[in-house]
C-alpha cells in the first residue's frame, strides 16, 4: 500500500481526508501512482500532469523522504521507504504568486 | 410567486444568490469551491436545475462542475479538452507564430433544449461541445480551421473565446466572439463558420477594417429578434441588423465608447445597456463614478443610470461577462464588478442597490428566472 499526501484543494476535488493509500501494480513509480490514484479518483484526471502528454503541471511538485522528486523521470523506482509504506508521496502545490 | 437565481463565477468561487420576484432579499450561498477561479457558471435554459460551472486554477488546471439541484450539490464532470489535430499556430503578441496551448475555458453556453449539450469557449480559441451533459468534450474545429486561425492574436487577456449566442429560431446557427479575432457565425450547428466582421474599425491594427484581427469584447441578442445584435468592442458599441454581416456605430452620445459588458432588456429587444469604462489602459468607469448607460432606441441615444451606484471614488471594472437579466415582467438587471459587488435593478436600471458588496473579483454575472 503506498501512501499519497495531497494538496488541500485535490483532497476536496477527490472527497477524501488525510492521506490515500493505493495499491499499485508492479513497480512503485511517481507514474504507477498517479496512474491509481486517477483510477481510483477520476476527478483529479488533469489536476496533477496534462492528460494526453502525461507531464507534470507547472506548480505541482513532487517530494518523498526529504528529496525532491519533481524532476526525476515519471517512470523511475520511487523510494523503497515510500514503496513499502513507511513514507508518504507528498504531491504539493508550489507555493506561488506573491 | 417566480424566484431569481443569479450565478456569480469569481477569482475565489462561485456564488449563488437567490430572491423572490420582489427582488429585495438576498439569500447568499457560497463559495462554492473557494480559492479557484470561477470564470463561468450558467444554467440550461432546458432544465434550470442544470448549471454548468467553469473551475480553473493556475496550480491545477481546468475543472468542469455540473450541478442537477440547481446550484446545491456539484459533481466533477469531463476536463479533457484536446484541440481536433495537429494544432498548429496562432500569431503571438509579437506576431511570430505561437502553438495552441488549451489554457482554460472561459465561458459555458448550455443548449437552449437539450439540458446535456453544452457548449465551452476555450482559450486559446476554440469552441468545444459535450452532448453527454458534460463528460466529453469534442472540437468544432472548423473554427479554427476556417482558414484565418493562424492569423488570429491574443487580446491583453488572452486569447479567449469568450461568447457563444444560439439561435433560438434556428438551432444550426451559432455566433461567437474572440479576442482578438473577432466575430464568427456557424448556419450548419458549428461545423463550417465564417468571421462577420465588416463595419468595425480598428485603428490600433495594421488594417484597420481587416477581417479578422478585431477585439470584439462581447456580444449580446435578444431572443425574438436573432439577426439583431449588439457588440460592445475594444472601443466603439456597435450594432447589426443582418445577423452581423455588416455592423453600424451605435456609440452616440456615451461619454466612452470602452467597456467591456453589454446586454438585452428582456422584453424591450431595442433597449441594451452597457459599462462604460474610461480607457483600456486605465480599466475603471470615467470620473470615479460608476455608471450604466441605457439606450431605448437600440443604440445612439443613450441615457447614465446611477441612481443607488456609486458616484464618487469608484475605480472597478465591469467585466465581459458580468452582465445579466433576468425575465420577469419588471426586467431586472444585474452586474459585477472587480471589487467584489454584485449589484441588482429591479426595475429595469432605474435603480440600483448592491445584493453583495465584498465579494472576490466577479468575473461573471448569469440569472436565471425560476417559475
Amino acid at each position: 500500500m503506498i501512501r499519497v499526501v495531497l494538496p488541500a484543494h485535490l483532497r476536496i476535488l477527490a472527497g477524501v481526508k488525510g492521506e490515500v493509500a493505493l495499491d499499485v501494480a508492479g513497480d512503485a513509480t511517481i507514474c504507477a501512482v498517479l496512474d491509481a490514484l486517477e483510477a481510483a479518483y477520476p476527478a483529479l484526471g488533469g489536476t496533477i500532469r496534462d492528460q494526453v502528454t502525461k507531464q507534470r503541471r507547472p506548480f505541482v511538485r513532487f517530494f518523498a523522504c526529504e528529496e525532491d522528486l519533481s524532476h526525476t523521470p515519471p517512470d523511475s523506482r520511487l523510494p523503497s521507504a515510500v514503496a513499502s509504506g513507511l513514507e508518504p508521496l507528498l504531491i504539493v502545490g508550489a507555493i506561488a504568486g506573491g | 410567486m417566480s424566484t431569481v437565481r443569479v450565478l456569480a463565477g469569481t477569482r475565489k468561487g462561485a456564488f449563488v444568490l437567490t430572491a423572490d420576484g420582489k427582488r429585495e432579499k438576498w439569500d447568499v450561498s457560497g463559495p462554492h469551491f473557494g480559492g479557484w477561479e470561477m470564470y463561468h457558471v450558467k444554467g440550461s435554459p432546458a432544465d434550470p436545475n442544470r448549471i454548468y460551472a467553469s473551475q480553473s486554477s493556475g496550480w491545477f488546471g481546468q475543472l468542469i462542475q455540473r450541478s442537477d439541484d440547481g446550484g446545491q450539490t456539484w459533481k466533477p464532470v469531463g476536463n479533457k479538452f484536446v484541440y481536433d489535430g495537429v494544432p498548429g499556430t496562432h500569431q503571438w503578441y509579437d506576431g511570430t507564430p505561437h502553438p495552441w496551448e488549451f489554457k482554460r475555458v472561459w465561458h459555458l453556453e448550455p443548449s437552449l433544449t437539450d439540458p446535456d449539450t453544452v457548449y465551452a469557449g476555450v482559450e486559446d480559441a476554440a469552441l468545444f461541445r459535450s452532448t453527454d451533459a458534460g463528460q466529453t468534450w469534442e472540437e468544432l474545429s472548423g473554427l479554427r480551421k476556417h482558414g484565418s486561425g493562424p492569423h488570429w492574436q491574443p487580446g491583453a487577456g488572452g486569447m479567449c473565446l469568450h461568447t457563444i449566442i444560439l439561435d433560438p429560431a434556428d438551432p444550426q446557427r451559432i455566433y461567437i466572439a474572440i479576442s482578438a479575432a473577432g466575430a464568427f457565425r456557424s448556419g450548419d450547428g458549428g461545423r463550417t463558420w465564417q468571421p462577420i466582421n465588416r463595419g468595425l474599425y480598428s485603428k490600433y491594427i495594421p488594417d484597420p477594417t481587416a477581417e479578422v484581427g478585431h477585439c470584439v469584447h462581447h456580444v449580446a441578442m435578444h431572443r425574438s429578434r436573432p439577426d439583431v445584435l449588439f457588440m460592445q468592442k475594444h472601443w466603439d458599441v456597435m450594432r447589426s441588423d443582418n445577423a452581423g454581416d455588416s455592423w453600424q456605430k451605435i456609440s452616440g452620445n456615451l461619454p466612452v465608447d470602452f467597456g467591456f459588458a453589454i446586454d438585452v432588456h428582456a422584453h424591450e429587444p431595442e433597449t441594451i445597456y452597457v459599462v462604460p469604462i474610461k480607457s483600456d489602459s486605465e480599466h475603471y468607469p470615467p470620473e470615479g463614478k460608476l455608471r450604466v448607460y441605457r439606450s431605448r432606441t437600440g443604440g445612439n441615444e443613450w441615457e447614465p443610470l446611477s441612481e443607488g451606484l456609486p458616484q464618487r471614488d469608484c475605480y472597478v471594472n465591469v467585466l465581459r461577462d458580468a452582465m445579466a437579466v433576468d425575465a420577469l415582467d419588471e426586467c431586472g438587471v444585474y452586474f459585477g464588478t472587480t471589487g467584489g459587488q454584485i449589484y441588482g435593478s429591479a426595475d429595469a436600471g432605474d435603480h440600483w442597490a448592491p445584493i453583495v458588496r465584498d465579494l472576490p473579483a466577479v468575473l461573471s454575472v448569469e440569472v436565471q428566472t425560476l417559475p
